[in-house]
Protein backbone atom coordinates (compact mmCIF):
# COMPACT_ATOMS: atom_id res chain seq x y z
CA UNK A 1 0.00 0.00 0.00
CA UNK A 2 2.57 2.58 0.71
CA UNK A 3 3.98 2.00 -2.78
CA UNK A 4 0.52 3.64 -4.51
CA UNK A 5 0.60 6.37 -1.47
CA UNK A 6 4.24 7.33 -2.25
CA UNK A 7 3.30 7.74 -5.86
CA UNK A 8 1.17 10.07 -4.86
CA UNK A 9 4.02 12.64 -3.74
CA UNK A 10 5.82 14.07 -6.03
CA UNK A 11 8.74 14.87 -3.34
CA UNK A 12 9.48 10.84 -3.25
CA UNK A 13 10.01 10.30 -7.00
CA UNK A 14 13.70 11.33 -6.33
CA UNK A 15 15.94 8.05 -6.52
CA UNK A 16 18.17 7.55 -2.79
CA UNK A 17 15.74 9.73 -1.12
CA UNK A 18 14.09 8.34 2.30
CA UNK A 19 12.53 10.83 4.57
CA UNK A 20 12.32 9.93 7.61
CA UNK A 21 11.59 13.43 9.13
CA UNK A 22 7.69 13.51 9.19
CA UNK A 23 7.34 14.97 12.45
CA UNK A 24 8.83 18.25 11.57
CA UNK A 25 7.34 18.07 8.20
CA UNK A 26 5.19 15.59 6.09
CA UNK A 27 5.34 15.86 2.69
CA UNK A 28 2.61 17.14 0.24
CA UNK A 29 0.42 15.09 -2.01
CA UNK A 30 0.35 16.29 -5.92
CA UNK A 31 -3.32 17.01 -5.25
CA UNK A 32 -2.69 18.85 -2.60
CA UNK A 33 -0.60 21.38 -4.38
CA UNK A 34 -3.26 21.11 -7.15
CA UNK A 35 -5.96 22.29 -4.83
CA UNK A 36 -3.79 24.96 -4.25
CA UNK A 37 -3.31 25.95 -7.78
CA UNK A 38 -6.67 26.07 -8.59
CA UNK A 39 -7.85 28.00 -5.96
CA UNK A 40 -5.73 30.48 -6.98
CA UNK A 41 -6.52 30.43 -10.98
CA UNK A 42 -9.81 30.25 -10.43
CA UNK A 43 -11.18 31.69 -6.90
CA UNK A 44 -8.15 34.15 -5.58
CA UNK A 45 -10.40 36.29 -3.68
CA UNK A 46 -10.85 37.75 -0.16
CA UNK A 47 -13.56 36.27 1.67
CA UNK A 48 -16.75 37.35 3.41
CA UNK A 49 -16.30 40.68 2.01
CA UNK A 50 -16.97 40.26 -1.82
CA UNK A 51 -20.35 40.21 -3.71
CA UNK A 52 -18.19 39.44 -7.14
CA UNK A 53 -17.85 35.89 -8.69
CA UNK A 54 -14.19 35.08 -7.25
CA UNK A 55 -15.41 36.37 -4.27
CA UNK A 56 -17.86 33.82 -3.99
CA UNK A 57 -16.40 30.75 -5.15
CA UNK A 58 -13.74 31.79 -2.16
CA UNK A 59 -16.66 32.06 0.44
CA UNK A 60 -17.72 28.65 -1.04
CA UNK A 61 -14.23 27.05 -1.13
CA UNK A 62 -13.31 28.47 2.34
CA UNK A 63 -16.63 27.32 3.92
CA UNK A 64 -16.20 24.10 2.74
CA UNK A 65 -12.55 23.24 4.09
CA UNK A 66 -13.91 24.46 7.46
CA UNK A 67 -16.37 21.89 6.87
CA UNK A 68 -13.78 19.49 6.06
CA UNK A 69 -12.02 20.00 8.75
CA UNK A 70 -15.09 19.60 11.03
CA UNK A 71 -15.56 16.20 9.29
CA UNK A 72 -11.84 14.97 9.91
CA UNK A 73 -12.36 15.71 14.05
CA UNK A 74 -16.28 14.39 13.83
CA UNK A 75 -17.32 18.39 15.00
CA UNK A 76 -19.40 20.98 13.49
CA UNK A 77 -18.01 23.15 11.27
CA UNK A 78 -17.98 26.07 13.39
CA UNK A 79 -16.17 24.76 16.03
CA UNK A 80 -13.01 24.86 13.74
CA UNK A 81 -11.31 27.95 13.75
CA UNK A 82 -8.49 28.32 11.37
CA UNK A 83 -5.17 29.79 12.20
CA UNK A 84 -1.50 30.43 10.78
CA UNK A 85 -0.61 27.29 12.66
CA UNK A 86 -0.47 25.02 15.36
CA UNK A 87 2.51 27.46 17.58
CA UNK A 88 -0.18 30.32 16.73
CA UNK A 89 -3.76 28.31 17.73
CA UNK A 90 -1.56 27.02 20.87
CA UNK A 91 -0.94 30.45 21.69
CA UNK A 92 -4.48 32.14 21.16
CA UNK A 93 -5.83 29.20 23.20
CA UNK A 94 -3.69 30.13 26.56
CA UNK A 95 -4.26 33.44 25.86
CA UNK A 96 -7.89 32.65 25.47
CA UNK A 97 -8.26 30.65 28.76
CA UNK A 98 -5.30 32.04 30.93
CA UNK A 99 -5.28 36.01 30.49
CA UNK A 100 -7.41 36.21 33.26
CA UNK A 101 -5.73 34.06 35.80
CA UNK A 102 -3.62 35.21 38.33
CA UNK A 103 -2.10 34.54 41.87
CA UNK A 104 -3.47 31.64 43.58
CA UNK A 105 -4.49 29.86 39.83
CA UNK A 106 -2.50 26.90 38.23
CA UNK A 107 -1.67 25.40 34.87
CA UNK A 108 -0.66 21.48 34.47
CA UNK A 109 1.75 21.40 31.97
CA UNK A 110 3.49 18.06 30.38
CA UNK A 111 7.28 17.80 30.86
CA UNK A 112 6.50 16.17 27.14
CA UNK A 113 5.06 19.30 25.57
CA UNK A 114 6.66 20.70 22.72
CA UNK A 115 7.92 24.55 23.38
CA UNK A 116 4.94 25.46 21.18
CA UNK A 117 3.15 24.02 24.00
CA UNK A 118 4.31 25.37 26.95
CA UNK A 119 5.96 28.68 26.36
CA UNK A 120 2.49 30.41 25.92
CA UNK A 121 1.73 29.20 29.19
CA UNK A 122 4.30 29.49 30.71
CA UNK A 123 5.50 33.66 29.30
CA UNK A 124 1.70 34.27 30.34
CA UNK A 125 2.29 33.04 34.31
CA UNK A 126 4.98 35.26 34.37
CA UNK A 127 2.82 38.02 33.20
CA UNK A 128 0.06 36.88 35.65
CA UNK A 129 1.30 35.66 38.02
CA UNK A 130 -0.40 32.06 37.92
CA UNK A 131 1.55 28.98 38.86
CA UNK A 132 3.26 26.22 36.38
CA UNK A 133 2.95 22.64 37.60
CA UNK A 134 4.53 20.18 35.72
CA UNK A 135 3.30 16.47 35.01
CA UNK A 136 6.25 14.01 35.18
CA UNK A 137 7.55 11.47 32.71
CA UNK A 138 8.55 8.07 33.35
CA UNK A 139 11.89 6.88 32.02
CA UNK A 140 9.79 5.47 28.96
CA UNK A 141 9.02 8.93 27.97
CA UNK A 142 5.70 8.48 28.51
CA UNK A 143 3.43 10.60 31.07
CA UNK A 144 3.25 9.35 34.55
CA UNK A 145 -0.12 10.05 35.70
CA UNK A 146 0.30 8.25 39.23
CA UNK A 147 0.42 11.58 40.83
CA UNK A 148 -2.20 13.11 38.89
CA UNK A 149 -4.33 14.12 41.73
CA UNK A 150 -1.45 16.09 43.72
CA UNK A 151 -0.83 18.04 40.59
CA UNK A 152 -4.71 18.79 39.30
CA UNK A 153 -5.99 19.87 42.15
CA UNK A 154 -9.34 22.63 42.28
CA UNK A 155 -6.43 25.42 42.18
CA UNK A 156 -5.58 24.08 38.38
CA UNK A 157 -7.90 25.73 35.95
CA UNK A 158 -6.32 24.55 32.70
CA UNK A 159 -4.32 21.29 31.86
CA UNK A 160 -2.29 21.65 28.67
CA UNK A 161 -0.72 18.71 27.35
CA UNK A 162 0.45 16.89 24.14
CA UNK A 163 -1.42 13.79 22.43
CA UNK A 164 1.66 12.38 21.03
CA UNK A 165 4.84 13.27 21.93
CA UNK A 166 7.27 14.67 19.07
CA UNK A 167 9.99 12.95 20.54
CA UNK A 168 8.89 9.68 22.12
CA UNK A 169 6.02 9.18 20.12
CA UNK A 170 4.26 8.28 23.28
CA UNK A 171 0.21 9.01 22.86
CA UNK A 172 -1.36 10.56 25.97
CA UNK A 173 -4.47 9.14 28.09
CA UNK A 174 -6.22 11.86 27.54
CA UNK A 175 -9.73 10.64 28.90
CA UNK A 176 -7.74 9.85 32.18
CA UNK A 177 -6.54 13.85 31.72
CA UNK A 178 -9.73 14.49 30.99
CA UNK A 179 -11.30 13.04 34.54
CA UNK A 180 -8.83 14.61 36.06
CA UNK A 181 -8.75 18.57 34.55
CA UNK A 182 -13.07 18.44 34.68
CA UNK A 183 -12.79 16.94 38.09
CA UNK A 184 -11.68 20.25 39.43
CA UNK A 185 -13.45 22.23 36.71
CA UNK A 186 -10.26 22.88 34.70
CA UNK A 187 -10.34 22.99 30.89
CA UNK A 188 -7.93 20.39 28.87
CA UNK A 189 -5.82 21.55 25.96
CA UNK A 190 -4.08 19.35 23.55
CA UNK A 191 -1.19 19.78 21.28
CA UNK A 192 -2.45 17.46 18.38
CA UNK A 193 0.12 18.06 15.73
CA UNK A 194 1.92 14.73 16.33
CA UNK A 195 -1.18 12.61 16.14
CA UNK A 196 -3.23 14.37 13.76
CA UNK A 197 -1.23 12.81 10.53
CA UNK A 198 -1.44 9.29 11.63
CA UNK A 199 -5.41 8.92 11.48
CA UNK A 200 -8.91 10.99 12.00
CA UNK A 201 -9.27 12.31 15.67
CA UNK A 202 -12.21 13.01 17.72
CA UNK A 203 -11.55 15.33 20.67
CA UNK A 204 -14.61 15.62 21.86
CA UNK A 205 -14.97 11.91 22.53
CA UNK A 206 -11.24 12.18 23.95
CA UNK A 207 -12.23 15.12 26.57
CA UNK A 208 -10.37 17.65 25.22
CA UNK A 209 -11.59 21.51 25.34
CA UNK A 210 -9.50 22.99 22.65
CA UNK A 211 -7.43 20.78 20.72
CA UNK A 212 -4.72 21.99 17.88
CA UNK A 213 -2.60 20.96 15.09
CA UNK A 214 -0.56 21.88 11.93
CA UNK A 215 -0.85 21.59 8.29
CA UNK A 216 2.19 21.30 7.42
CA UNK A 217 2.63 17.72 9.24
CA UNK A 218 -0.48 16.25 7.81
CA UNK A 219 0.68 16.80 4.14
CA UNK A 220 -1.11 20.04 4.12
CA UNK A 221 0.59 23.62 3.26
CA UNK A 222 2.65 25.38 5.66
CA UNK A 223 1.25 28.28 7.33
CA UNK A 224 -2.33 26.59 8.36
CA UNK A 225 -3.21 25.47 11.47
CA UNK A 226 -6.24 24.42 13.10
CA UNK A 227 -7.66 25.24 16.61
CA UNK A 228 -10.82 23.32 17.11
CA UNK A 229 -12.86 24.13 20.69
CA UNK A 230 -15.96 23.19 22.35
CA UNK A 231 -18.65 25.46 20.59
CA UNK A 232 -18.84 26.58 24.78
CA UNK A 233 -15.98 26.97 25.40
CA UNK A 234 -14.71 29.05 22.15
CA UNK A 235 -17.57 31.32 23.15
CA UNK A 236 -16.15 32.04 26.32
CA UNK A 237 -12.76 33.08 25.27
CA UNK A 238 -11.50 36.26 23.91
CA UNK A 239 -9.47 36.34 20.81
CA UNK A 240 -5.59 37.30 21.42
CA UNK A 241 -5.64 38.79 17.80
CA UNK A 242 -8.06 41.56 16.32
CA UNK A 243 -8.77 42.97 13.10
CA UNK A 244 -10.98 43.04 10.62
CA UNK A 245 -13.95 40.27 10.13
CA UNK A 246 -13.74 39.32 13.68
CA UNK A 247 -16.60 42.34 14.90
CA UNK A 248 -19.88 42.51 15.11
CA UNK A 249 -20.33 46.11 16.55
CA UNK A 250 -17.58 48.46 16.94
CA UNK A 251 -18.45 51.45 18.60
CA UNK A 252 -16.21 54.73 20.20
CA UNK A 253 -15.27 52.70 23.54
CA UNK A 254 -16.72 49.04 23.11
CA UNK A 255 -16.65 46.52 20.73
CA UNK A 256 -19.19 43.51 20.40
CA UNK A 257 -16.95 40.30 19.00
CA UNK A 258 -18.20 37.96 16.51
CA UNK A 259 -19.42 34.72 16.93
CA UNK A 260 -16.53 31.93 16.63
CA UNK A 261 -15.21 30.81 14.74
CA UNK A 262 -14.82 33.94 13.30
CA UNK A 263 -14.06 35.79 16.43
CA UNK A 264 -10.65 34.34 16.13
CA UNK A 265 -9.73 35.00 12.21
CA UNK A 266 -9.02 38.40 12.39
CA UNK A 267 -7.79 39.89 9.25
CA UNK A 268 -7.29 38.05 5.70
CA UNK A 269 -7.54 34.41 6.51
CA UNK A 270 -5.23 31.96 4.88
CA UNK A 271 -7.70 30.96 1.72
CA UNK A 272 -5.63 29.15 -0.22
CA UNK A 273 -3.55 27.04 2.67
CA UNK A 274 -6.93 25.99 4.20
CA UNK A 275 -8.23 24.71 0.93
CA UNK A 276 -4.75 22.70 0.62
CA UNK A 277 -5.76 21.73 3.84
CA UNK A 278 -8.94 20.39 3.63
CA UNK A 279 -7.37 18.30 0.57
CA UNK A 280 -4.82 16.59 2.99
CA UNK A 281 -7.06 15.55 5.18
CA UNK A 282 -9.91 14.64 1.93
CA UNK A 283 -7.01 12.71 1.14
CA UNK A 284 -6.40 11.48 4.86
CA UNK A 285 -9.58 10.30 4.89
CA UNK A 286 -9.67 8.27 1.74
CA UNK A 287 -7.10 5.82 3.00
CA UNK A 288 -8.06 2.84 5.24
CA UNK A 289 -7.48 4.01 8.42
CA UNK A 290 -6.93 0.70 9.65
CA UNK A 291 -4.46 -0.70 6.91
CA UNK A 292 -2.45 2.14 7.62
CA UNK A 293 -2.10 2.22 11.32
CA UNK A 294 -1.23 -1.62 10.52
CA UNK A 295 1.49 -0.92 8.24
CA UNK A 296 3.06 2.32 10.61
CA UNK A 297 3.44 -0.06 13.34
CA UNK A 298 4.88 -3.03 11.44
CA UNK A 299 7.64 -0.62 9.97
CA UNK A 300 7.68 0.93 13.46
CA UNK A 301 8.56 -2.32 14.60
CA UNK A 302 10.94 -3.25 12.44
CA UNK A 303 12.88 0.47 13.21
CA UNK A 304 13.05 -0.34 16.88
CA UNK A 305 13.81 -4.11 16.69
CA UNK A 306 17.13 -2.59 13.83
CA UNK A 307 17.85 -0.33 16.29
CA UNK A 308 17.88 -2.33 19.42
CA UNK A 309 20.39 -4.69 17.64
CA UNK A 310 23.37 -1.89 17.27
CA UNK A 311 25.37 -1.75 19.79
CA UNK A 312 25.70 1.87 21.63
CA UNK A 313 22.28 2.14 20.89
CA UNK A 314 19.70 3.41 23.44
CA UNK A 315 15.59 3.82 22.45
CA UNK A 316 14.46 7.19 24.13
CA UNK A 317 10.78 6.55 24.58
CA UNK A 318 8.47 3.28 24.91
CA UNK A 319 10.38 0.32 23.31
CA UNK A 320 7.02 -1.39 22.01
CA UNK A 321 3.73 -0.66 19.88
CA UNK A 322 1.30 0.30 22.49
CA UNK A 323 -0.24 3.88 22.63
CA UNK A 324 2.54 5.41 20.05
CA UNK A 325 2.75 6.84 16.63
CA UNK A 326 5.59 5.88 14.58
CA UNK A 327 8.08 8.38 15.65
CA UNK A 328 11.24 6.68 17.50
CA UNK A 329 14.20 9.04 18.90
CA UNK A 330 17.53 7.23 20.25
CA UNK A 331 20.98 8.42 20.73
CA UNK A 332 24.10 6.15 20.07
CA UNK A 333 26.64 6.28 22.72
CA UNK A 334 30.10 8.43 21.61
CA UNK A 335 28.31 10.22 18.91
CA UNK A 336 26.59 13.51 19.06
CA UNK A 337 22.85 13.56 17.11
CA UNK A 338 23.86 16.58 15.02
CA UNK A 339 26.75 14.93 13.79
CA UNK A 340 25.17 11.68 13.18
CA UNK A 341 22.26 13.67 11.52
CA UNK A 342 24.63 15.41 8.97
CA UNK A 343 25.94 11.97 7.93
CA UNK A 344 22.89 10.47 7.45
CA UNK A 345 21.93 13.09 5.04
CA UNK A 346 25.21 12.46 3.16
CA UNK A 347 23.44 9.10 2.64
CA UNK A 348 20.33 10.47 1.21
CA UNK A 349 18.51 9.73 4.57
CA UNK A 350 16.90 12.81 6.42
CA UNK A 351 16.13 12.51 9.67
CA UNK A 352 16.31 15.49 12.44
CA UNK A 353 19.42 15.68 15.60
CA UNK A 354 18.56 17.83 18.08
CA UNK A 355 16.35 18.50 21.42
CA UNK A 356 13.04 18.77 18.90
CA UNK A 357 11.86 22.08 20.52
CA UNK A 358 11.55 20.08 23.84
CA UNK A 359 14.08 21.29 26.63
CA UNK A 360 11.82 20.63 29.77
CA UNK A 361 11.66 16.82 27.92
CA UNK A 362 15.31 16.84 27.54
CA UNK A 363 15.95 18.05 30.84
CA UNK A 364 13.86 15.01 33.04
CA UNK A 365 15.26 12.51 30.80
CA UNK A 366 18.81 13.64 31.12
CA UNK A 367 19.06 14.23 27.76
CA UNK A 368 21.62 17.00 27.35
CA UNK A 369 23.08 16.63 23.77
CA UNK A 370 19.33 15.69 22.02
CA UNK A 371 18.49 12.95 20.40
CA UNK A 372 18.23 11.53 17.14
CA UNK A 373 14.74 11.26 15.61
CA UNK A 374 13.26 9.03 12.79
CA UNK A 375 9.57 9.27 12.07
CA UNK A 376 7.61 7.63 9.99
CA UNK A 377 4.50 8.67 7.47
CA UNK A 378 1.98 6.70 5.44
CA UNK A 379 4.37 6.41 2.40
CA UNK A 380 7.37 5.41 4.57
CA UNK A 381 8.44 1.31 3.62
CA UNK A 382 11.34 -0.91 4.57
CA UNK A 383 14.06 0.40 2.13
CA UNK A 384 13.54 4.15 3.88
CA UNK A 385 14.29 2.24 7.31
CA UNK A 386 16.89 0.42 5.80
CA UNK A 387 18.56 2.84 4.52
CA UNK A 388 18.37 4.74 8.08
CA UNK A 389 20.13 0.89 10.34
CA UNK A 390 22.46 1.00 6.98
CA UNK A 391 23.11 4.19 6.87
CA UNK A 392 23.55 4.73 10.76
CA UNK A 393 26.05 1.80 11.30
CA UNK A 394 28.13 3.74 8.70
CA UNK A 395 27.79 7.47 10.44
CA UNK A 396 28.68 5.60 13.41
CA UNK A 397 31.92 4.28 11.98
CA UNK A 398 33.09 7.69 10.72
CA UNK A 399 32.55 9.22 13.55
CA UNK A 400 34.30 6.38 16.65
CA UNK B 1 30.07 12.68 1.14
CA UNK B 2 31.20 14.60 3.71
CA UNK B 3 32.98 11.88 5.87
CA UNK B 4 36.36 13.50 5.37
CA UNK B 5 35.10 16.84 7.66
CA UNK B 6 35.76 13.94 10.30
CA UNK B 7 39.00 13.36 9.79
CA UNK B 8 41.60 12.88 12.13
CA UNK B 9 42.58 16.45 12.84
CA UNK B 10 39.07 17.32 13.82
CA UNK B 11 38.88 13.90 15.81
CA UNK B 12 42.01 14.83 17.84
CA UNK B 13 41.01 18.27 18.50
CA UNK B 14 37.51 17.10 19.70
CA UNK B 15 39.07 14.14 21.91
CA UNK B 16 41.14 16.94 23.88
CA UNK B 17 39.74 17.45 27.37
CA UNK B 18 38.31 20.86 27.93
CA UNK B 19 39.73 22.34 31.30
CA UNK B 20 37.99 24.02 34.21
CA UNK B 21 38.99 27.81 35.60
CA UNK B 22 37.80 28.40 39.70
CA UNK B 23 36.60 31.55 39.81
CA UNK B 24 36.80 33.35 36.94
CA UNK B 25 36.54 36.88 36.18
CA UNK B 26 34.43 36.61 33.56
CA UNK B 27 31.87 34.07 32.75
CA UNK B 28 29.58 33.68 29.43
CA UNK B 29 27.86 30.26 28.06
CA UNK B 30 26.78 30.32 24.67
CA UNK B 31 23.86 27.80 22.97
CA UNK B 32 22.66 27.18 19.55
CA UNK B 33 19.74 26.81 19.10
CA UNK B 34 19.01 24.86 15.83
CA UNK B 35 21.54 21.63 17.10
CA UNK B 36 21.62 22.30 21.02
CA UNK B 37 25.38 22.72 21.28
CA UNK B 38 26.38 24.92 24.64
CA UNK B 39 29.66 26.53 24.86
CA UNK B 40 30.66 27.23 28.55
CA UNK B 41 34.11 29.81 28.86
CA UNK B 42 35.39 31.34 32.28
CA UNK B 43 38.44 33.83 31.75
CA UNK B 44 41.04 35.05 34.46
CA UNK B 45 41.72 38.53 32.94
CA UNK B 46 44.87 40.89 33.09
CA UNK B 47 45.40 44.08 31.61
CA UNK B 48 41.97 43.41 30.14
CA UNK B 49 43.54 40.39 28.05
CA UNK B 50 42.80 36.58 28.70
CA UNK B 51 45.64 35.24 30.92
CA UNK B 52 43.51 31.78 31.58
CA UNK B 53 40.96 30.31 30.66
CA UNK B 54 38.64 27.58 31.22
CA UNK B 55 36.47 25.89 28.83
CA UNK B 56 33.06 23.23 28.68
CA UNK B 57 31.58 21.88 25.85
CA UNK B 58 28.19 20.12 25.31
CA UNK B 59 27.90 19.81 21.61
CA UNK B 60 28.99 18.10 18.61
CA UNK B 61 32.39 17.19 17.51
CA UNK B 62 32.68 19.96 15.28
CA UNK B 63 31.86 22.40 18.37
CA UNK B 64 33.79 20.39 21.23
CA UNK B 65 36.79 20.56 17.72
CA UNK B 66 36.72 24.64 17.68
CA UNK B 67 36.38 25.23 21.54
CA UNK B 68 39.55 23.74 21.80
CA UNK B 69 41.44 25.84 18.96
CA UNK B 70 39.28 28.90 20.64
CA UNK B 71 40.43 27.64 24.01
CA UNK B 72 44.35 28.22 22.37
CA UNK B 73 44.31 31.14 20.56
CA UNK B 74 42.60 33.02 23.20
CA UNK B 75 45.61 33.24 25.79
CA UNK B 76 47.16 36.90 25.47
CA UNK B 77 43.46 38.55 23.55
CA UNK B 78 41.78 41.27 23.84
CA UNK B 79 38.38 42.53 22.85
CA UNK B 80 39.82 43.90 19.73
CA UNK B 81 41.96 40.52 19.32
CA UNK B 82 39.02 38.15 19.75
CA UNK B 83 37.28 39.72 17.51
CA UNK B 84 39.58 39.68 14.82
CA UNK B 85 40.14 36.05 15.71
CA UNK B 86 36.16 35.85 15.43
CA UNK B 87 36.47 37.43 12.15
CA UNK B 88 39.24 35.23 11.09
CA UNK B 89 37.10 31.99 11.10
CA UNK B 90 34.14 33.16 10.11
CA UNK B 91 35.85 34.59 7.06
CA UNK B 92 37.64 31.21 6.43
CA UNK B 93 34.45 29.18 6.30
CA UNK B 94 31.65 32.01 4.67
CA UNK B 95 33.87 33.77 2.18
CA UNK B 96 36.51 31.66 1.14
CA UNK B 97 39.43 33.03 3.31
CA UNK B 98 42.92 31.31 3.95
CA UNK B 99 42.88 29.50 7.21
CA UNK B 100 44.50 32.61 9.54
CA UNK B 101 47.00 29.88 10.86
CA UNK B 102 47.73 26.05 10.64
CA UNK B 103 44.72 24.47 13.03
CA UNK B 104 42.21 26.43 11.51
CA UNK B 105 42.76 24.48 8.23
CA UNK B 106 41.09 21.37 10.10
CA UNK B 107 37.98 22.96 9.62
CA UNK B 108 38.57 23.67 6.10
CA UNK B 109 36.12 20.71 5.13
CA UNK B 110 33.40 22.18 6.60
CA UNK B 111 32.93 25.18 4.34
CA UNK B 112 30.31 24.13 1.91
CA UNK B 113 28.19 22.73 4.46
CA UNK B 114 26.91 25.92 5.57
CA UNK B 115 24.35 24.62 8.38
CA UNK B 116 27.50 23.50 10.14
CA UNK B 117 29.23 26.69 9.87
CA UNK B 118 27.29 28.17 13.78
CA UNK B 119 29.04 24.53 15.17
CA UNK B 120 32.27 25.40 14.70
CA UNK B 121 31.93 29.77 15.27
CA UNK B 122 29.75 29.20 18.28
CA UNK B 123 33.29 28.87 20.60
CA UNK B 124 35.01 31.86 18.74
CA UNK B 125 31.89 34.11 19.43
CA UNK B 126 31.78 33.05 23.54
CA UNK B 127 34.93 33.89 23.29
CA UNK B 128 34.51 37.41 21.89
CA UNK B 129 31.16 38.10 23.86
CA UNK B 130 33.28 36.97 27.25
CA UNK B 131 35.95 39.96 26.20
CA UNK B 132 33.15 42.88 24.81
CA UNK B 133 32.83 45.76 27.13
Amino acid sequence: MSQTIRAAFPALSRPGFHYLDNAAMAQIPGLVSEAIASLNRVARSNVRRGLHEAALRADEAYDSARATVGRFLNAPAEEVVFTGGCTLALNMAAWGLGRKLGPGDEVALSRLEHHSACLPWMSLAEDRGFAIRWLPVTHEGRLDLDHLGAIVTPCCKVVAVTHASNVTGAVSDLPRLAEAAHGVGARLVVDGAQMVPHGRVDPRSLGADLYAFSGHKAYGPTGIGVLWGRAEVLQSMTPMVVGGGMVDAVGDDDVTWADPPHRFEAGTPPVAQAVGLAAALDWMMSLDGQEIHQQEAALTWHLLDGLGSMAGVKIVGPRGLEARVPVVSFTVEGCHPHDLAHLLAERGVAVRGGAHCARPLMAALGLEEGTLRASLAPYSDRSDVEALLVGLAEAVKVLR
Amino acid sequence: MSDEMYGAAIKDLAAREPVSLAHPDKSVTLDNPLCGDRVSLGLRLEGGRVAALGHGVKGCLLCKAASSVAAEQALGLDAAGAAQLLDQVRGMLKTGGEPAFPALAAFLPVRPHKSRHDCVLLPFKALSKALRP
